[in-house]
């Protein structure tokens, strides 16, 4: 057997292990017994329609949308003013402005988690629902202005300058001609923004108040209990949106691009 | 006097302590066709940046129809700027690239219609308005966005490098057309390159630039038949250079004693600051150079003899390295007539007329 013949059948073992088990998970999310065990008995709805019936999990469902639409917001209009002036301006301390805002992704999410709980005792203020999504903010940000920031930086100098030229007042133009550029980036970094909002569990946890559950923490706090088939159903219903966002907002900023390119 | 359209009083642009342009002072005449040339670096595009009001000078003053607009930022400049990318709104149509000036300008939407409808067809772009830029070719585009910066009736037009991102032929093409839309529309405009023919063949005024001074400004004969720097001599076409001592200046005449080719006389506007006793620069043009077999009838002028060492062929005219003596020279020649082969000897003929004369000594 060649060595590349070997590669090739660790590769598919490798990605066996990683999605076999999200495999397993939607299979049984269709089963129609209470005993996640193969083979399955039958095809059915039922786990989807409980799911449906549990106002815990609905409202869990609310709060991520809710959380995950803010914190999309917010981020994405952070983001671009950040990447603007990153890009755009020259200041003094724009190095270190420009890493303090990546560095979010660079440092563990735990201890980030932590420091900003930590922070938030030293100023005395209780957990909130303003902390969890400013939390959200903080680690969403650097996708947002990286996204942007690439972008921004293929939108030549001159066609700005051209608008200009032409009578368009600084922020004219940036109405009629860098917001439109830019438009694929946005949209992208904002669904960047919301699912990872979405999927977070880890600062979420640490974040949240009492009494306020996102799905992901839904999630967790019903597996301590027993393993209902409902949270097969639940996963499958995440995976759809986390990945199936994503792939939809690829597709339309790819039609926005190649209008603009 | 008349106004002139553009003028800078003693502008300098610093860059940190770099200075990229020195004091200069410059007049646009109303409807001329001024060309900033120079070699690439010498400040030719920060000039022009100041002009727009891309870049502000770090001194001096820039007005505009005899209005200081130092201050004044540059959407508020009335000004058509052509850039060498073209720099078109990939996300809007032609017609919208064109209309696009118009509409910050509050005019109808009916005349904008007509009027974009006008410059498309002074571009020769007629029926292309509905398509996106990226589906045009580079000559299209740059037809586009000359007419988006015309059609706003500017009071100056702005070009940096406008014909230099297309190719050969184009470039010959779009040369002779914008000279013909800038003729018929009478608009003042300013023209960068580094293209030496393009400057000659545009131009009303040529401003030679380097390292950030201008070397010499003027109508393109002036520029070419008397330079005023060795830099300009050899920036514009090639010239041969030669040293001379200044035999005799004044009585409406200058003769030199040249290396080589001895005794020249030159009227005194070819040989301005040569003083008598003083040593000179003799600079003749490669094509003022003219070769024939030796012992032809010499003519009305002085002949040399001299030795082809390399010919170097360029279509229909060649260019020959000729040695006389301890000097290699450049000689320009049709070649219909007697195409030289390396080392043939040749006559090497030279009108004195055609010569102009530089103070200093040649290096
Ligand atoms: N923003 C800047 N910061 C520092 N130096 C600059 C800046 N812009 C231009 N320069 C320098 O100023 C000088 C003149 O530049 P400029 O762009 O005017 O040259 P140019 O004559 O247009 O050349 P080219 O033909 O290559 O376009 C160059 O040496 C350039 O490096
Ligand atoms: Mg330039």
């Amino acid at each position: 057997m060649s060595g590349w013949a070997l590669i090739r059948i660790w590769t598919v073992v490798v990605y066996l292990f990683m999605f076999l088990p999200v495999a397993v998970v939607v299979l049984l999310s269709f089963n129609a017994s209470q005993f996640g065990a193969f083979p399955m008995t039958g095809l059915s709805l039922r786990w989807f329609g409980e799911l449906w019936a549990n106002e815990a999990i609905l409202r869990a469902f609310r709060v991520s949308f809710l959380l995950g639409a803010l914190t999309a917001a917010i981020s994405t209009t952070l983001g671009v003013l950040a990447a603007l002036a990153l890009v755009r301006y020259d200041f003094r301390g724009k190095n270190l402005v420009s890493t303090v805002l990546i560095a979010p992704i660079l440092v563990p999410e735990v201890v980030l988690a932590v420091a900003l709980l930590l922070f938030l005792r030293f100023l005395q203020m209780p957990k909130s629902f303003a902390l969890l999504l400013l939390g959200h903010v903080i680690f969403t940000l650097p996708f947002v202005v990286l996204v942007v920031q690439a972008r921004l930086v293929g939108i030549r100098r001159d066609v700005e300058e051209a608008a200009l030229s032409l009578g368009a007042s600084p922020r004219q133009t940036f109405f009629a001609v860098t917001l439109p550029l830019l438009a694929p980036a946005i949209f992208a970094g904002m669904l960047f923004a919301f699912t990872i909002s979405f999927d977070d569990i880890t600062g979420t946890l640490f974040w949240k108040p009492g009494g306020v559950e996102t799905v992901p923490t839904q999630i967790f706090a019903m597996l301590r209990n027993s393993i209902s088939p409902e949270i097969n159903a639940l996963g499958t219903v995440m995976i759809v949106l986390t990945v199936g966002l994503p792939l939809l907002g690829a597709a339309i900023a790819r039609r926005l691009g190649a209008r603009t390119r | 006097m008349i106004q002139p359209a553009v003028q800078l009083r003693d502008i300098v642009k610093r860059f940190g302590s770099f200075v990229a342009v020195h004091p200069t002072s410059l007049e646009i005449p109303e409807g001329a066709f001024v060309t900033l040339l120079g070699p690439s670096g010498c400040g030719k595009t920060t000039t022009l940046r100041m002009i727009a009001g891309l870049l502000d000078p770090s001194e001096g003053e820039i007005a505009i129809k005899g209005r200081r607009v130092n201050e004044v930022p540059i959407h508020k400049r009335n000004l058509g700027l052509v850039f060498q990318n073209y720099a078109l709104f990939p996300h809007r149509t032609v017609a919208e690239n064109v209309a696009f000036g118009l509409r910050y300008r509050g005019v109808a939407r009916e005349d904008i219609r007509r009027r974009v409808a006008e410059a498309l067809a002074l571009v020769q772009l007629p029926d292309l308005g509905h398509r996106y830029p990226r589906e045009l070719s580079g000559g299209q585009q740059q037809r586009v966005a000359l007419a988006r910066a015309i059609v706003i009736e500017p009071d100056v037009l702005l070009l940096d490098e406008p014909l230099s991102a297309l190719d050969a032929n184009l470039r010959e093409d779009m040369r002779v057309e914008l000279k013909r839309i800038q003729h018929r529309l009478g608009i003042t405009t300013v023209f960068v390159t580094h293209d030496q023919g393009e400057a000659l063949a545009m131009s009303d005024r040529i401003v030679v630039m380097s390292a950030g001074r201008v070397e010499q400004a003027g109508p393109p004969e002036e520029v070419y038949n008397t330079p005023a720097t060795e830099f300009v001599a050899r920036f514009l076409g090639a010239s041969n250079i030669l040293g001379a001592r200044v035999a005799a200046a004044g009585d409406g005449e200058v003769v030199l004693d040249a290396d080589h080719f001895g005794r020249i006389t030159l009227p005194p506007e070819r040989a301005r600051g040569v003083g008598p006793g003083a040593r000179a620069k003799l600079v003749i043009r490669a094509e003022k150079l003219g070769l024939s077999p030796p012992g032809a009838p010499p003519g009305d002028g002085i002949s040399i003899d001299g030795r082809i060492e390399t010919v170097d062929y360029q279509g229909q005219v060649a260019r020959y390295f000729v040695r006389v003596g301890d000097t290699q020279l450049q000689a320009i020649n049709m070649i219909d007539e007697h195409p030289f082969s390396e080392g043939d000897a040749v006559a090497i003929r030279l009108r004195p007329r055609d010569c102009a004369a530089l103070a200093g000594d040649a290096t």
